[in-house]
């Protein structure tokens, strides 16, 4: 479990995050979701330290206060910690499976075979068995997230972090991306925080869905309340696009004549 | 005020890599892997320039001596002191910060903007000591021995291109040379290489390590890179020369 309490960032005189607060539990799929410079990939690099903040508090696993621990410690954290990035940030110059293998070339006393079966086992959990070989360059888009998705899940990680998993991918691809990040969260039952503004992702796998408008908290919730959810924000963000409009009208229509019934 | 800004950054960043290793064999196996690509790798080009440099050298110096009052394997001497003192160790060096200045500034500016430092971060490696300090050590150790390489071809090409164009003989040419070679010229050219070798490294790497923005800026960030180290390693050509001379 990860709970942000209070959490405040300024890039200069410009205030990026104010005061947000909210807790992401384990074994669900939480989604910040807003729309495009309203603070959420602020929000995530501040709560893996890659950016640091200027008050507030980052706790993991009930006790841990990231922001309060020294670089050992927060070190230590971090082997914990896996995280798909929006370019998928692959190291170019090793194949496939070195990117892989990285983390526990560095991290592990494991034999060669025990890593290289880790590795396999990795890549088959996201349908890439036979790209051991090939280069980054060499992949697609969706190929690229699903490497990135193996090296984030390599050392087992209690939380998992995915910065606009499905960011220039089709959307076949992007339901198969999403489908992958709620089974491997199920699966080994891990914290996992995705940054999105697709709304088929948030209907797809949403357990929990804190939603940004301008640096601030404007609503939380899961994704099944969305649709009946009444703040003007929110609502402006999910059904700017006719078709979920539509719905959403269609689902207020069927609401109502059911309380007349 | 930005001079300060950036010479603190500096120094931030190169008391970063004075942490312990996550694995001792990786960093040594990246150490080797630069010693190799900034080594091997401007073999041909410290080659090619040396063998000319020399050849240059050589024809400019038989080209000003015309008088027969003055002994011919002074070209020799003058050639080979230019050569140790000056050619091999600062020359070849501005070339080498060209190469390998702007190689190390857009590899690591491209892993800044896409993220693969970050990536390094978030596994929990100390990425500036992984990334930077195998550079540093590497061209520290490696652009002595491209200076020693330069040094020997310059004075070897010197000597052919004098006997080929008829300016001074093979054995005038090396009597001139050993007659006047002092042994702490050898010397001080390993330290303007060693000190020169630091600078390309350590300033190459901040200015990757912190480029930001997009493509445009990696581009900026080694073109800043090459021109910064070139006039550092003309500034510390002097403070050198002036201490130790």
């Amino acid at each position: 479990m990860i709970e942000v309490r209070d959490l405040n960032k300024s890039f200069g005189t410009k205030q990026i995050l104010k005061g947000i607060s909210a807790t992401f539990e384990a074994g669900k799929c939480n989604l910040i979701i807003g729309a495009s410079g309203s603070g959420k990939t602020v929000l995530m690099k501040s709560i893996v330290g890659l950016i640091p903040v200027n008050s507030g508090h980052i706790i993991y696993n009930h006790d841990t206060d990231f922001l309060n621990i020294d670089d050992a410690g927060r070190k230590e954290l971090r082997k914990l910690i896996g995280m798909l990035f929006q370019g998928s940030a692959l190291f170019d110059s090793l194949t496939v499976e070195k990117n892989v293998i990285f983390p526990l070339n560095m991290f592990t006393t494991m034999t060669f075979k025990e890593k290289m079966n880790r590795v396999n086992e990795c890549l088959e959990r996201v349908n890439l068995k036979d790209a051991n070989k090939l280069y980054p360059n060499e992949l697609s888009g969706g190929m690229k997230k699903r490497v990135g998705i193996a090296r984030a899940i390599v050392m087992n990680p209690k939380y998992l972090f995915c910065d606009e998993p499905n960011s220039g991918l089709d959307p076949q691809t992007s339901i198969v991306i999403d489908k992958l990040i709620k089974d491997i969260t199920d699966e080994y039952k891990i914290t996992t925080i995705v940054n999105t503004h697709d709304m088929n992702s948030v209907m797809e796998i949403g357990d929990y869905v804190l939603f940004l408008y301008k640096g601030e908290k404007y609503w939380e919730g899961h994704r099944n309340e969305i649709m009946n959810a009444t703040n003007q924000q929110l609502n402006d963000f999910i059904f700017a696009g006719k078709f979920f409009r539509e719905i959403k009208e269609q689902n207020t229509k069927r609401l109502s004549d059911e309380k007349n019934k | 005020m930005s001079f300060f800004i950036h010479f603190g950054r500096y120094v931030l960043l190169l008391k970063s890599l004075f942490v312990r290793p996550e694995k001792t064999s990786i960093y040594w196996r990246e150490i080797a892997r630069q010693m190799v690509e900034i080594g091997v790798g401007s073999v041909g080009i410290v080659v090619i320039v040396s063998c000319f440099l020399g050849a240059v050298v050589t024809v400019q110096t038989a080209y000003q001596l015309t008088t027969p009052l003055i002994s011919k394997s002074i070209i020799g001497s003058i050639a080979a002191n230019s050569i140790i003192l000056e050619l091999a160790p600062t020359v070849t060096v501005l070339i080498l910060a060209g190469k390998i200045g702007s190689k190390i500034a857009s590899e690591l500016g491209t892993m800044r903007i896409s993220e693969q430092i970050d990536a390094l971060e978030i596994m929990g490696v100390h990425s500036s000591a992984y990334l930077v300090l195998p550079k540093i050590l590497a061209s520290t150790l490696m652009i002595p021995l491209l200076v020693i390489i330069s040094a020997f071809l310059s004075i070897y090409s010197g000597m052919w291109v004098g006997e080929f164009t008829g300016a001074v003989s093979k054995e005038d040419f090396m009597t001139g040379a050993i007659q006047y070679w002092i042994p702490f010229m050898a010397n001080f050219a390993l330290i303007k290489a060693t000190t020169f070798g630091f600078i390309i490294s350590s300033v190459s790497s901040y200015y990757g390590y912190y480029t930001e923005g997009g493509a445009l800026e990696v581009g900026r960030s080694a073109t800043r890179a090459v021109v910064v180290c070139c006039v550092l390693i003309l500034l510390f050509d002097y403070i050198l020369a002036q201490l130790l001379l």
